[in-house]
């Protein structure tokens, strides 16, 4: 039971970060149908631009306030990597549009090899460790000499993921870019017929993906105080997966897989095999994929002749 | 003329703006990562480091680049779109296609020849052993995977599961039953293909992206499962000392019953690389002549109308399920051999070897060369593989940025990058065109472009 709640616990803060991913994914290939492989790298990149704010903060500026800190570095992540999201669009994704169906998906694995290569080359291949940025932790009970513990970071991670969703709700439920979002789509030529910029709003659509990548990014580098260029494949695919579990397209789904991805990796590994944690993973997306293909959430996919 | 220098001069304000915007962009872009450097210092402590002339230097590259581009390369293809799309191919162009098979064929079998007469014996084992096998292997694996994406359609992410069961299998079996490399050869490919529908089996109502994906987890899958079955793979330390391949029973090693004292010449590594290389090479010439050859049969008819409409296929009374198997299970093999091969080479295998950027790699040679078409996926082979292998060869860029220049970890940045430029350039891939296995009376290639295709 303890051992259960600790790590239902330790699933949904998991499950927060995949969910941020995973809602990347889903959107962008609602919008454009493509799945974006090189998103997970994205969040890569975004880990490391928010460890070297983190850094120019505390070690440049001498700041000492941990929450300032990290907010500064929550916003500059998401300005930077945001950044980067769009000029990969303009570059590697939009000339591509309305051509081969395969092409955007090749180009996204090239573009996916080169961003974890850069960050190789630029930043070096060692693992980056910071110092524990947040220490801390209730203890919520205590049963057989086990304490389930909630500490402050999981507690940062819960709550920043909280209030981003509800920030990117209502720009995509109340907003003029949300409603263009959903009307490109639905149908892109009838949408642009009637006066949506579509060039702008897929643009835009990589840029609300990055910016949650990047909150994703911030709060997995304060939640494990290491990150290295590789770390962006295994969690692009398990954000992929949530994005597939909830029904790709659908917004609250993706959320949804991600918290579930989460809990089944946890108590996975609590349960069974740590070793094989990655195979639940990629299971739960084959199974997925061959028994449920829409998802929890998602609209069935109607074969038209 | 009034006009159009006016159009000249607005132009040039156009040209500076966008370079200006450009480089800010390219400065805002690399301010984190390439102007700051994340560095452990003596105390294990991170710090930062600045890197302001690099910085300032990829500004500086990048704003002229967009200069350039809008007055050099912009009107180009501004010209290029204008003119007129020819016809009929050139007489030159059909010289190239009709001779450039054959041409190629030969070249691929005089080369260790070649090699050997322009650099010596010493000097060849290098570029007969990384360009010509490791060209090859990749060939060969872009060949096999070209069955499953380019004729039946079915996007394959995990193709280097049956590379890894080939493998795996001939370094098991020959290490534990001493089972000589030509027996295993056959038996690597029928274990691969029979892993081939083993997974083929679920995913048979997926298509497109999806399949692609669930092939990926599929294939993570079963390198981790090697990774961790230490028992019998070893884990991540490998399977080392697999036997190497004999010549009919002859080794090739210095003893007194080796290839070279057998056949009296001097013994030098080299005869084993020859020999390595033409098996490899066979066993690529083999796999496009099957795949021609399946193409003419009833199967690879299917296979290429199911990549073109499955609904169609199906209405028609195509059994889909049997014809996607067969390609999952024909690709498997010839990925089985290749798998089987390579074990046979390196004589060292570990999971390293059957990374997801291997299946991403192979994937892209397909799609780069251009699905379907096995000359564009030698070509795109020989472009991708021996571009990212010639990378290691540029020393004299040691004295040009000096000695801690390491051109080697720029392979894959560059790979990445050449993906992409590809993709934009040629999105059908570098061959798109498209020979038809039937015609009536002539054969006519068309344009991929023509084709509805894709949706497998």
């Amino acid at each position: 039971m303890e051992v259960f709640l600790q790590q239902l616990i330790n699933g949904i803060t998991l499950g927060s970060i995949y969910g941020l991913i995973a809602i990347g994914y889903t959107m962008v290939f609602g919008i454009i149908g493509m799945v974006n492989f090189a998103h997970g790298d994205v969040f890569m990149v975004s880990a490391f631009i928010a460890l070297i704010a983190f850094l120019i903060l505390t070690s440049w500026l001498g700041l000492t306030s941990i929450a300032l800190a990290l907010f500064i570095v929550l916003i500059v992540a998401m300005l930077f990597t945001s950044l980067v999201n769009w000029v990969i669009e303009r570059l590697a994704y939009r000339p591509l549009r309305g051509s081969f169906r395969l092409a955007p998906l090749i180009s996204a694995i090239g573009m996916s090899i080169f961003l974890s290569n850069f960050v190789q080359v630029a930043q070096g291949p060692r693992n980056k460790s910071t110092p524990p940025m947040v220490q801390g932790e209730f203890v919520i009970f205590t049963q057989n000499n086990y304490a389930v513990t909630l500490s402050f970071k999981q507690l940062i991670i819960w709550g920043v993921t909280a209030m981003l969703l509800a920030c990117f709700w209502y720009l995509v439920a109340k907003t003029r870019l949300g409603r263009a979002q959903r009307a490109c789509e639905q149908d892109q030529k009838m949408a642009a017929l009637v006066g949506v910029d579509v060039d702008r709003t897929i643009s835009m659509t990589f840029v609300i993906a990055a910016a949650l990548a990047a909150v994703a990014g911030t709060m997995y580098l304060m939640y494990y105080g290491v990150v290295s260029f590789s770390d962006g494949f295994v969690p692009g695919v398990k954000a992929f997966t949530a994005a597939v579990l909830g029904g790709i397209g659908s917004l609250p789904g993706a959320v949804i897989g991600g918290l579930l991805i989460g809990l089944i990796e946890t108590m996975w590994s609590a349960y069974f095999s740590i070793d094989y944690k990655d195979v639940a993973a990629f299971s739960v997306l084959a199974i997925t994929l061959i028994f449920l293909p829409q998802g929890l959430f998602g609209r069935p996919d109607v074969e038209k002749v | 003329m009034e006009g159009g220098a006016q159009d000249r001069r607005v132009d040039i304000v156009r040209a500076l703006r966008d370079a200006g915007v450009t480089a800010l962009i390219a400065f805002g872009l690399f301010l984190p990562l390439i102007g700051l450097q994340t560095v452990t210092d003596i105390r294990n402590d991170l710090i930062l480091t600045t890197r302001w002339p690099l910085l300032f230097a990829i500004t500086a590259i990048v704003g002229a680049g967009r200069l350039a581009y809008s007055f050099g390369f912009e009107p180009w293809l501004n010209r290029r779109a204008l003119r007129p799309v020819p016809v009929a191919p050139s007489a030159w162009r059909s010289f190239v296609a009709k001779w450039f098979v054959p041409f190629a064929i030969g070249f691929v079998i005089a080369y260790p020849v070649i090699v050997i007469a322009l650099n010596g014996f010493s000097g060849s084992v290098k570029w007969i052993d990384n360009f010509g096998i490791q060209i090859l292997i990749y060939v060969m694996l872009g060949w096999g995977l070209n069955i499953v994406v380019g004729l039946a359609g079915l996007l394959d992410l995990g193709y280097v599961a049956f590379y890894a069961v080939g493998a795996y299998s001939y370094a098991l079996l020959a290490k534990t039953f001493g089972f000589s490399f030509w027996i295993l050869l056959p038996m690597a490919g029928t274990l691969a293909s029979f892993w081939g529908i083993l997974l083929g089996f679920p995913v048979l109502r997926l298509r497109g992206d999806y399949l692609a994906i669930v092939t990926l987890a599929f294939g993570e899958i079963i390198r981790i499962v090697i990774i961790n079955w230490v028992d019998l793979t070893n884990g991540y330390a490998g399977i080392s000392g697999i036997p190497r391949p004999t010549f009919f029973g002859i080794p090739f090693n210095a003893n007194e019953d080796g290839f070279a004292a057998v056949f009296g010449l001097e013994f030098s590594p080299l005869y084993r690389v020859i020999f390595l290389y033409y098996l490899i090479l066979a066993l690529a010439l083999l796999t496009a002549f099957v795949t021609v050859r399946l193409r003419r049969l009833p199967v690879g008819r299917a296979w290429e109308a199911l990549r073109e409409d499955e609904i169609a296929c199906r209405s028609l009374g195509i059994n889909t399920t049997n014809t996607k198997l067969t390609a999952f299970a024909m690709g498997a093999m010839f990925a089985g051999f290749a798998g089987s091969f390579f074990a046979a080479r390196q004589g060292f295998i570990s999971p390293e070897s059957f990374t997801f950027l291997e299946s991403a790699t192979i994937l892209s040679i397909v799609v780069l060369g251009g699905m379907g078409s096995q000359i564009g996926v030698a070509i795109a082979a020989i472009v991708m593989i021996g571009g990212t292998e010639i990378m290691r060869e540029l020393d004299f860029l040691k004295q040009i940025f000096g000695p801690t220049f390491d051109p080697t970890q720029y392979r894959m940045l560059l790979f990445g990058l050449a993906m992409v430029l590809i993709m934009i350039w040629r999105p059908r891939g570098l061959i798109a065109t498209r020979a038809p296995s039937v015609f009536l009376k002539e054969r006519k290639s068309i344009s991929v472009d023509l084709v509805k295709e894709g949706h497998g």
